[in-house]
C-alpha cells in the first residue's frame, strides 16, 4: 500500500467511517468526522506508524482539512 | 484612553492612520510607519495611568527576555522541566495580577490587556518547544507582534507565524484597496454592533427592566436574553473595530465571532464564539493535555480522557475570567455541557436516534441558544446578587 492510502486508511480507522475511503476530498471537520480529540489520536498514530512528528499547532484546519490534503501535507513532511 | 471607547479615539486614529492609507494605496511598504503609530497609540492609551504604563513596560521586558532566552536554550537542549518552568514564568505576571489583589494591597502588576498579551507570550514559548520557531526572533517583530495596538486591550489573539506572514506580504496598491475596503466595512459594523445595537439593548431594555418586567421570574428571564445579546453585540462590535483597524494596517487579524447564535450544538458554539480565545485553549491546553495523556498512557479510556480535557479547559477558562463564583460556575457549566454533548454524540452515532432534517436542525439551534443564554446568565452574576 502506498503512503497516501496508508494515511487515508488510518484516518478511516480513527473517524470510524469508511466514507473517507470513498470520498477522500470530504472536509473532515465540516462533516463532523474529525474533532480535536480525533486529531490528537491521529497525530499520535502518525508518530507511531510513520515516525513523523507533527506539532499540534502545525495542524491548521484550513489546510489539513480533507484526507487527500492531509496525506499531501504528511508526504511533504517526509 | 480606552481603545475604541470615545469619538476622540477614532478621531486620533484617522489622523494617525492617514499616512498608512496613503502609503498603502501607492503600494508602498508601511509597516515601519505602523510600528511608529503603535508606539504613539500605546502612549495615548496608557497616558492616563502611569502605574499601567510602567506595568506594561515591565511585563513586556519580562516576556521578551523569557522568550528570547528560551529560544536560545532550545537550540541546544530540550528538557521538559525547563519548558514547564518557562510556561509558568510566562503566565506568572498574569496569575499574580489576578491573585494578589485578593490577598494583599498589591495592585500595580496589572494593566489593560495583560491576559491577551500573556496568551501571545505563552504561545511563543510553546511553539518554540515544538520546534516551530527555531531562529532567534528579530526584536522589533517580536515587540510589534506582542504590542500591536489595535488588538491590545481584548484581542483577537493572533498567532506569531500568521502575523509575520502578513508583515512579509507584498501588498500592491490594488490589493491594499481591498484591505482598506474590508477594514472600513468592519469598523462600521463595529459602530452598528457596539454603539447602536449593543447600546440600545443596554439602554432600552437592561436598564429599564424594572418597568418592563412584572415579576422576578420575568425580570430574570428578560435579563438573560437581553444580557446575552448585549454581550455579543458589545464584544463582537469591539472585535470588529480591532480587526478592521488591523486590516487598514495591512494585518489580517483573525476573526472572533461567526454567528454564534445559530450554533447547532455546544461544540459548534465554541467554534463560533470568541474564536481566537477558544482556539487558543483548544490548541494550547485541551489538545496538548490529550496528546500528553495518550503518550503516557495514564488514562486509557477515550471518553474519560476527553471529558477530563473539557473540564480542564473550561475550568481554566472560567478562572481566567476571574476568581468570582460566577466565572468558575460558568466554566464548570460549559464543561458539563461539553461532557453531556459528547455522550449524546456517541450514543447517537451508535443508535442514529436524532434524525438529520430541517426540523431537528431548527430545534437544535433553539435548544443550543437557550443553553448558551443560561450560561451567560450565570456569567453575568445576576444569579448571585441578592434582590433585583
Amino acid at each position: 500500500m502506498d503512503f497516501k492510502n496508508e494515511v487515508i486508511s488510518l484516518l478511516a480507522e480513527i473517524c470510524q467511517d469508511d466514507v473517507i475511503k470513498e470520498n477522500p476530498d470530504i472536509d473532515l471537520f465540516e462533516a463532523g468526522l474529525l474533532d480535536s480529540f480525533g486529531t490528537v489520536e491521529f497525530l499520535v498514530q502518525v508518530e507511531d506508524r510513520f515516525g513523523l512528528l507533527v506539532p499540534i499547532t502545525e495542524f491548521d484546519r484550513d489546510v489539513w482539512n480533507t484526507p487527500n490534503n492531509i496525506a499531501m501535507q504528511l508526504a511533504d513532511l517526509r | 484612553m480606552t481603545p475604541y471607547g470615545s469619538f476622540t479615539f477614532f478621531f486620533i486614529l484617522v489622523i494617525l492612520l492617514a499616512p498608512t492609507v496613503i502609503l498603502g494605496l501607492r503600494g508602498r511598504r508601511f509597516h515601519a510607519y505602523n510600528m511608529f503609530v503603535t508606539v504613539i497609540a500605546l502612549g495615548i492609551i496608557f497616558a492616563s495611568s502611569l502605574q499601567q504604563a510602567v506595568a506594561l513596560i515591565g511585563f513586556t521586558i519580562w516576556q521578551v527576555s523569557l522568550i528570547k532566552s528560551y529560544i536560545h536554550y532550545r537550540k541546544k537542549r530540550n528538557s521538559d522541566l525547563v519548558f514547564y518552568l518557562a510556561v509558568v514564568l510566562s503566565i506568572l505576571p498574569l496569575a499574580m495580577s489576578k491573585l494578589l489583589p485578593y490577598f494583599s494591597t498589591i495592585t500595580f502588576i496589572g494593566f489593560l490587556g495583560i491576559s491577551y498579551l500573556t496568551f501571545k507570550g505563552t504561545q511563543l514559548v510553546m511553539e518554540t518547544r515544538d520546534g516551530l520557531i527555531k531562529e532567534d526572533l528579530p526584536i522589533t517583530r517580536l515587540l510589534y507582534f506582542i504590542l500591536f495596538f489595535p488588538t491590545i486591550s481584548s484581542g483577537p489573539i493572533d498567532r506569531y507565524r500568521r502575523f509575520v506572514k502578513d508583515l512579509d506580504a507584498q501588498i500592491s496598491g490594488e490589493q491594499y484597496k481591498l484591505y482598506l475596503y474590508e477594514g472600513i466595512n468592519k469598523i462600521f459594523r463595529g459602530f452598528l454592533y457596539k454603539y447602536i445595537i449593543g447600546y440600545s439593548i443596554n439602554y432600552y431594555v437592561i436598564s429599564k427592566l424594572k418597568f418592563i418586567a412584572h415579576s422576578p421570574l420575568e425580570h430574570h428571564l428578560y435579563y438573560m436574553y437581553a444580557y446575552s445579546l448585549y454581550l455579543f453585540f458589545d464584544f463582537a462590535g469591539y472585535s470588529a473595530f480591532a480587526i478592521g483597524v488591523s486590516y487598514v494596517m495591512g494585518i489580517k487579524s483573525p476573526e472572533n465571532f461567526n454567528k454564534p447564535f445559530i450554533s447547532r450544538n455546544i461544540k459548534d458554539f465554541w467554534n463560533r464564539w470568541h474564536m481566537s480565545l477558544s482556539f487558543w485553549f483548544r490548541d494550547y491546553v485541551y489538545m496538548r493535555f490529550i496528546f500528553w495523556m495518550t503518550k503516557k498512557k495514564w488514562i486509557k479510556n477515550r471518553n474519560t480522557l476527553s471529558n477530563l480535557g473539557y473540564i480542564l479547559l473550561f475550568l481554566l477558562m472560567g478562572i481566567w475570567h476571574g476568581l468570582e463564583a460566577q466565572y468558575i460556575i460558568y466554566g464548570l457549566y460549559h464543561a458539563l455541557l461539553m461532557v453531556a454533548y459528547n455522550a449524546f454524540e456517541r450514543f447517537n452515532k451508535k443508535h442514529k436516534w436524532w434524525p438529520q432534517n430541517k426540523f431537528t436542525h431548527a430545534l437544535s439551534v433553539f435548544m443550543t441558544f437557550h443553553f448558551i443564554c443560561f450560561g451567560f446568565y450565570i456569567f453575568s452574576g445576576q444569579l448571585f446578587h441578592k434582590g433585583v
